[in-house]
């Protein structure tokens, strides 16, 4: 409050670059509430991720933003335009379905072409414009064909190029490659952030897989049990957790959960130097920040412990360990691929990497 | 999996059934078409001059198109009433859904007959309509067209086969995914155009069925035009009966029935091609 206060200039200039606002935005189903006020900018070009568990609410967002649902309190506004008070078909967003929902009785041509028939779009300009989404989805030779002769990653292409077609200033994806398998899914999400480079248009992409939402988005809103928990880069968003949920649920986390006193942090047979005031805290360590100790040596601003191998598990290029402390506490540790190990090690790491994090 | 003596045992019963109680009796018919009666005797002596009776009569032919215009009107009645109810109820009838199809169902529990004898106090010139038009002052005496004419026998073969056509309608419907309408609105279209784009094309099966049922359905009926048809609403099932009972003349009205049945299985054939031609999956 106090910033923007003090830098009206600053606050109008981000509300003239966003392109999507939800203002205090909350949602009840009869007597449940389904999202509590939420407040989110998306700036234009960007790509938003709405990352959460079923029923966090993400879906419900996309759907009060394409118009399928009324706000129960807030505001939607686009580009300067209240939005949530206008009908679906009024509004400069398009959708990718989860299950795509292209209509069986037409070709994928006619698909494709559906939004600009119905806006009563001339015929050459269909034309050309349907080509040209077709190609940029690589479907061209597909055009005659009814979507349910193609498989799932085609029918996933050509709803792609019948949102993207109407030339949206928002495009919105509902979960598009969940119904993938694991290949297909890691190959189209490299098609989606290439297509969403080469068109601009900003993209409110919804999933509930982390390792997705961090590949691909330029921010990811984190939502837990209808109301936002975090918004941040992924980078950001991985290397400072704000709660112990954000934590855990983006990557891999040992939630460490002790108390600071005079200056130390202490969580069970761990302990390091540590500022902020006395109490209870919890500390998120991830465990690729956690290294085997190369020497007896612990140089200023690193904290040592000493640990016993309880189980090792070989991925390739890294392994993860899980270790013993002492007294029960189990922590994760994960190194780069070295051979078996067992007994008693030394491990390190750096005071810095132990991030404080809420409840 | 199952024995050849267990699938010969499952399968006989119903075989037996069709044979005897389907296909037996058709062959019966188709023969007697092409017989005879001689002075009050029927005689196996194969000939085509039912057929031709049949054709060149204007009586026949007459009674026939008039049967078909009766069931093409019952079917396009019913289509107009039982389309936009099961499109309300399928799309826009929220909590109240359950219980309009239940009301839609409930008159089909009601006896044929009990229905029919409904109408004819109704539209009977001494019956309920005619009684409150008077009372109105619109007319100052009895319409005598609302019974025993083509418009009643229309009227009450709509109100009977409505909910079969409303039935495969809002089966169709409720079987549109419903992102496929969002799909739709989202791509810029209202409601209207999403109508006839998107649900009015998807439904077409549904809409098929009804029709054919409505269609076949009045086409052999009996009992309406009996109840409220008079003269001028008689139908070829009527005159099949007539033929059949106090006529007497069982070939005659064999050919009249294999006539209706060819053009019955014409109907169901066509339709059934319709249908498969606009469903996808």
């Amino acid at each position: 409050m106090s910033s923007a206060a003090a830098n009206p200039q600053q606050q109008l200039s981000a509300a003239l670059e966003a392109l999507l606002e939800l203002r205090g935005v909350a949602k009840r189903f009869g007597a449940r509430e389904v999202l509590k006020n939420i407040s989110l900018n998306i700036a234009s070009g960007e790509f938003l991720t709405l990352l959460g568990e079923s029923g966090s609410g993400k879906t419900t967002v996309l759907r009060l933003v394409a118009g399928f649902e009324r706000p129960s309190a807030g505001e939607i506004w686009m580009s300067g335009q209240r939005l949530d008070t206008l009908p679906p078909y009024k509004r400069r967003v398009n959708t990718v379905f989860q299950h795509y929902a292209l209509f069986p009785h037409l070709s994928v041509r006619e698909n494709v072409a559906y939004g600009l028939r119905v806006k009563k779009t001339s015929a050459t300009e269909i034309g050309g414009r349907v080509d040209e989404a077709l190609r940029m989805v690589k479907m061209q030779e597909f055009a005659a064909s009814r979507p349910s002769k193609l498989s799932g990653g085609q029918q996933q292409r050509v709803a792609l190029a019948r949102a993207l077609v109407n030339r949206p200033l928002l495009l919105l994806l509902d979960e598009p490659l969940s119904a993938l398998d694991a290949n297909l899914r890691k190959l189209m999400q490299g098609e989606l952030k290439a297509l969403q480079r080469a068109v601009g248009v900003t993209f409110l992409f919804v999933t509930h897989d982390q390792e997705e939402a961090m590949a691909l988005s330029d921010r990811i809103a984190l939502l837990r049990n209808g109301a936002l928990e975090q918004v941040a880069s992924p980078r950001e968003i991985y290397a400072h957790p704000a709660t112990a949920y954000t934590a855990q649920f983006i990557g891999q986390t040992n939630l460490l959960r002790g108390e600071i006193m005079d200056g130390t942090a202490r969580c069970g047979a761990l302990q390091w130097p540590a500022a902020g005031p006395s109490g209870a805290a919890i500390f998120s360590l991830r465990p690729e920040v956690i290294r085997l100790a190369p020497d007896a040596a612990a140089p200023p601003g690193t904290a040592r412990f000493r640990a016993a191998l309880q189980q090792q598990f070989f991925g390739g290029a890294s392994e993860l360990l899980e270790v013993n402390c002492g007294g029960g506490q189990l922590l994760r540790v994960r190194i780069s691929a070295r051979g078996p190990l067992s007994g008693e090690h030394d491990f390190i790491f750096s005071i810095a990497d132990a991030i404080r994090v809420q409840e | 999996m199952y024995s050849r003596a267990y699938k010969t045992l499952v399968s006989l019963p119903p075989l037996l059934w069709v044979g005897l109680f389907l296909l037996l009796p058709y062959a019966l018919m188709f023969a007697h078409s092409f017989w005879a009666v001689h002075d009050g005797v029927l005689v196996h002596q194969w000939n085509l001059h039912n057929y031709v009776t049949l054709f060149s009569k204007p009586v026949y032919v007459g009674v026939l198109l008039r049967t078909m215009r009766i069931a093409a009107s019952v079917t396009l009645c019913s289509l107009l009433l039982g389309y936009p109810l099961a499109y309300y109820l399928s799309f826009h009838a929220g909590a109240r859904k359950e219980l309009l199809y239940q009301l839609v169902i409930v008159p089909l529990w009601v006896s044929y007959l009990v229905r029919g004898y409904a109408w004819k106090t109704i539209l009977g010139s001494e019956g309920v309509l005619n009684g409150f038009l008077q009372y109105l002052h619109l007319t100052h005496a009895p319409v005598a067209f609302l019974l025993y004419s083509p418009f009643a026998v229309v009227l009450m073969l709509t109100h009977i086969y409505t909910p079969f056509v409303f039935l495969p309608i809002y089966a169709a419907l409720e079987h549109i995914p419903r992102p496929l309408v969002e799909a739709s609105h989202d791509l810029g279209a209202g409601s209207l155009q999403t109508f006839l784009r998107i649900i009015l094309p998807l439904s077409i099966p549904g809409l098929l069925a009804g029709a054919t049922f409505a269609f076949v359905l009045s086409l052999g009926d009996f009992l309406a035009p009996l109840l409220v048809g008079g003269a001028s609403g008689t139908m070829i099932a009527n005159v099949v009966q007539s033929l059949f009972g106090a006529a007497y003349d069982w070939p005659l009205g064999a050919a009249i029935s294999v006539c209706i049945l060819i053009i019955t299985i014409s109907l169901l054939f066509l339709s059934e091609r319709l249908e498969k031609r606009w469903s996808f999956k």
